[in-house]
C-alpha cells in the first residue's frame, strides 16, 4: 500500500500549505511531505532492486525497476526543490502576508503529485491523464513571475504541450484498438506487450509515431522543442529543476515504455526511427547551446540535448546500451536539478540570468560561482561526473555493437555540446567581474540544496552502489530491445 | 440506419472542423466548437446502439454536458466579455489558402488511415478513425496560425474532440474511470487556459499571443544591438 502513499504525501502537503499559519508553514509542509515521499520511494527502489516487484493494486498500481528509477529521481529532485524553494522564494517573493508563497508551495505540491503518479500507474488511459495533469499543474508554476515573459513562456508551454498531448492521445487509443482486436487483455504496459506480437505492425508503427511526436513535443524533442527553452528560463529555479531534470524524464519514460511492445513487431523499424529522433535533438541543441545568451536557455537547450542521446541511445538498441540509457537518465536528472539550482544561486547573487551580464561570479560570490562551474563540468560531461560515465557507457557499447555512424555522430554532438557549454559558463564564471557591487550570500536552505544534490552527482562518475546497478539493469532491461 | 446517421454526424463534424480554421470572432469560433461537440456525443450515442457498448451512453451524455455546456459557460466566465467580439485583423494565412491546406491534411488522414481500417473487418472505424485523425490534425492548424488566445484554446478543445471521435469507434470500452477522467481532464484544461487568458489580458493588455514574440534568440541582435548602442554613447562621450 505503500505505492498508494507516495503521491498522496505531496496532495496532503499541498492541502496544509493553503491552511496552515505562519510564514514558514508552508515551505516546512513542502518539505516534509517531498521527503516523506522520496523515503517512501526509495524503500520501493530498494525492494525493486532486490528483485520483488512492488505490486499495489494488480492492474492499476505497480512498481518494476524502470518505474521505479524514475519514481525514485522524481522524489528525489522534488525533496532537493523544495529545499531549495524554502530559501530561494523567500528571497524572491518574500515579506509581505505570504500569500504569493503560499500559492507557489499549493502549485508545487500538486505538480509533484503529478509527476510521481506518471510511474506508478499501469493503465495506459490514466498514464496519458497523468502527463496531461503534469502540464496543467505546472502551468501557473511556469507563469509565476507575472512578467510579460513569463506569461508568454506559459502560454507557448501549455499551448504546445497539449497540443502534443492530443496528438498522442489518438496514439494511445489506436493501441488500445490493437490490443482489443487481438481479443483483450488488460490495458496495462504489460498487457500491451504480451499482445503485441499480434497486432498488425502498421497499427503498432502509427500508434508509437502519434506518441513519439505527441509526448516528444512536452519531452523536449526537436521539431516541437521551441517552448522548452522560454518555460525552463522563465519559471523559478526550483520549479525548472523539476521541469528539466524529472518532468521531461517522467515523460520520456512513458515513450521508453513502448519501446518493447512495438519492437514486437518485424516489419516496422522502430531503433531506425528512435536513432534518428535522438540524433536530430542531439545535434540541433548542441548548435543552439552556442549561441544562447541566458544562463538558463543554456541548460534548458542541453535538456534536449540529453533526452536526444537518451532516445539515440534506447534505439541503438542492445542490453549495454540499454544500461547506458538509464544510467543517463538517473545522471541527466540529477545533474540537470543541481544546474539550475547553480543558475538560480547566480541569479540570487547577481539578479540578472544574462550570461554576457554574469561575470567573474567565482570572485563576487564563490558559492554560486563554484556551483555554477561544478553544474557546467557536471552537465557537459567532464570525466569524473555521473553524465561522463554514462555518456562514455553509451557510445562504448554503440561502437562494440558496430554502430559506427551513429554513434560516431553523436560523439560529434556532445563534444560540440560540451564546447559550447563550457565556453558560456567559463565566461561567466571567471571573466573579469563588472563594477556592480556583490549582493548578499545564499540562503542557508540553498547551499544545503546544492551539496545534497552535489554528492551524488560527483560521487556516481567515480563509482556505482551495487543496489543503485541492480536496479539500473532491471530499468534497462524493460527498454531492450 | 445507425450507421448513416453516424455518417451525417461525421460529415458535420468533419464541416465543423474545417470552420474553425476561418478567423472568426472568438464567440463564432466557440460555437462552431459546440456544434462539433455535439456531433462528437451524436457519434457516441449511436455507436452505443450499434456496437452494444452501453459505456458509450455514459460518454455521450458526459461529452454533451461537459463540451457543450460546460466549456462555454468556464470560457466565458474566465474570459472578459470584450475577448469574444473581437476579430482578427490579420490573418496570417488567408482564407483561400487555408482551405486548401486543409484539404490536404483531410487526404493525408485518409491515406494514414486507410491501411489501419483496411485490416478489420467492416465497422464504424471505417468513418470514424479517417475523420477524427482529420479532425486532430485540422486542430493543430489554427494553433499555428490564429494569433488570438481563445481561438487557440477552441483549437486544442477540438484536438482533443478529434481523437475522442475516433475514439468513441475503436475504443468503445475504454474504462469507465478513464472516460471520467478525460472529462475532468477537458474541464481543467478550458479553466487553466481561461486563467492564463485573463492573466495575460490584465498583464499584457492583449490576446493576440503571436505578438508575445520577446523570448526568441532573436535577442542575441537584441543584445548585440544594445552593446553597440553603448559602445557608441561611450565613444561620443
Amino acid at each position: 500500500m505503500i505505492l498508494v502513499a507516495i503521491p498522496l504525501f505531496p496532495l496532503a502537503a499541498s492541502g496544509l500549505s493553503a491552511v496552515l499559519p505562519g510564514r514558514r508553514a508552508a515551505a516546512a509542509t513542502t518539505f516534509v511531505g517531498a521527503l516523506a515521499s522520496l523515503l517512501a520511494s526509495g524503500g520501493v527502489a530498494l525492494r525493486v532492486a532486490r528483485g520483488a516487484p512492488v505490486v499495489a493494486v494488480p492492474g492499476w498500481l505497480a512498481c518494476d525497476g524502470l518505474s521505479a528509477l524514475v519514481l525514485a529521481l522524481i522524489a528525489l529532485v522534488g525533496t532537493a526543490s523544495a529545499l531549495f524553494s524554502w530559501g530561494y522564494i523567500d528571497e524572491r517573493v518574500g515579506g509581505g502576508h505570504g500569500g504569493r508563497e503560499r500559492l507557489y508551495y499549493v502549485n508545487f505540491n500538486l505538480f509533484l503529485f503529478s509527476l510521481l503518479a506518471v510511474p506508478l500507474l499501469l493503465e495506459l488511459a490514466l498514464v496519458w491523464i497523468a502527463v496531461e495533469l503534469t502540464t496543467l499543474l505546472s502551468v501557473f508554476l511556469v507563469s509565476f513571475d507575472n512578467t510579460r515573459e513569463a506569461l508568454e513562456a506559459a502560454w507557448k508551454y501549455v499551448v504546445l504541450t497539449l497540443m502534443g498531448a492530443a496528438i498522442a492521445l489518438l496514439g494511445f487509443l489506436l493501441l488500445y484498438w490493437g490490443l482489443r482486436g487481438t481479443g483483450g487483455g488488460a490495458y496495462t504496459w504489460a498487457g500491451l506487450a504480451a499482445a503485441a506480437p499480434r497486432v498488425s505492425p502498421a497499427l503498432l508503427g502509427t500508434a508509437f509515431l502519434l506518441v513519439l511526436v505527441g509526448f516528444g513535443a512536452k519531452t523536449g524533442l526537436v521539431p516541437l522543442h521551441t517552448w522548452l527553452p522560454d518555460a525552463h528560463s522563465q519559471a523559478p529555479a526550483p520549479v525548472c529543476a523539476l521541469l528539466s531534470g524529472v518532468e521531461t524524464t517522467a515523460v520520456l519514460y512513458t515513450i521508453l515504455r513502448l519501446v518493447p511492445v512495438v519492437a514486437a513487431s518485424a516489419s516496422f523499424r522502430i531503433g531506425a526511427w528512435l536513432v534518428a529522433f535522438g540524433l536530430l535533438s542531439v545535434g540541433v541543441a548542441a548548435f543552439l547551446l552556442i549561441q544562447t545568451t541566458d544562463c538558463k536557455r543554456l541548460f534548458a537547450y542541453s535538456t534536449v540535448e540529453h533526452m536526444g542521446i537518451i532516445l539515440a541511445a534506447v534505439g541503438l538498441g542492445g542490453p549495454l546500451v540499454a544500461y547506458g540509457a538509464a544510467y543517463q537518465i538517473t545522471s541527466h536528472a540529477l545533474t540537470k536539478a543541481f544546474c539550475f539550482f547553480a543558475s538560480g544561486a547566480a541569479l540570487l547573487s547577481t539578479g540578472t540570468r544574462e550570461i554576457d551580464a554574469i561575470r567573474g561570479l567565482i570572485r563576487t560570490s564563490p558559492p554560486a560561482g563554484a556551483a555554477l562551474l561544478l553544474g557546467g563540468l557536471a552537465i557537459a560531461g567532464a570525466p569524473p561526473s555521473a553524465v561522463f560515465l554514462s555518456e562514455f557507457s553509451i557510445l562504448r557499447a554503440g561502437i562494440a555493437g558496430g554502430q559506427f555512424l551513429a554513434v560516431g555522430l553523436l560523439a560529434l554532438f556532445i563534444v560540440v555540446a560540451f564546447v559550447a557549454i563550457m565556453f558560456h559558463v567559463n565566461r561567466m564564471v571567471f571573466g573579469l567581474p563588472g563594477p556592480a557591487a556583490p549582493r548578499a550570500g545564499l540562503p542557508a536552505a540553498c547551499v544545503i540544496a546544492l551539496v545534497a544534490v552535489a554528492v551524488p552527482v560527483v560521487l556516481l562518475g567515480l563509482y556505482t552502489p551495487s543496489v543503485l546497478h541492480a536496479l539500473l539493469q532491471r530499468a534497462a532491461a524493460a527498454v531492450e530491445r | 440506419m445507425v450507421s448513416s446517421l453516424n455518417d451525417l454526424a461525421g460529415g458535420v463534424f468533419l464541416l465543423t472542423a474545417f470552420g474553425l480554421i476561418v478567423p472568426w470572432q472568438a464567440a463564432q469560433s466557440l460555437r462552431l466548437f459546440v456544434v462539433q461537440s455535439m456531433c462528437l456525443a451524436a457519434s457516441a450515442l449511436l455507436l452505443a446502439s450499434g456496437l452494444g457498448a452501453p459505456d458509450l451512453i455514459a460518454v455521450g451524455a458526459l461529452t454533451l454536458a461537459t463540451k457543450s455546456l460546460l466549456i462555454p459557460w468556464l470560457l466565458r466566465r474566465t474570459v472578459s466579455r470584450e475577448i469574444y467580439t473581437r476579430r482578427e485583423l490579420s490573418p496570417v494565412v488567408n482564407v483561400p489558402s487555408s482551405l486548401l491546406v486543409a484539404l490536404a491534411l483531410v487526404v493525408l488522414s485518409y491515406f494514414v488511415a486507410g491501411p489501419l481500417v483496411a485490416a478489420v473487418p467492416r465497422t464504424f472505424a471505417r468513418v470514424n478513425l479517417p475523420i477524427g485523425l482529420a479532425g486532430l490534425l485540422l486542430g493543430a492548424y489554427p494553433l499555428l496560425v490564429r494569433r488570438e488566445a481563445i481561438p487557440q484554446v477552441i483549437g486544442i478543445l477540438a484536438m482533443e474532440n478529434g481523437a475522442f471521435y475516433a475514439g468513441v469507434a475503436i475504443a468503445p470500452d475504454l474504462p469507465l474511470i478513464a472516460e471520467l477522467a478525460a472529462a475532468f481532464d477537458v474541464l481543467v484544461i478550458a479553466l487553466v487556459l481561461g486563467l492564463l487568458t485573463r492573466t495575460i489580458h490584465e498583464r499584457v493588455g492583449t490576446t493576440d499571443v503571436a505578438s508575445l514574440a520577446t523570448l526568441r534568440e532573436i535577442r542575441v541582435s537584441g543584445a548585440i544591438l544594445r552593446k553597440e548602442s553603448g559602445a557608441r554613447e561611450g565613444a561620443a562621450r
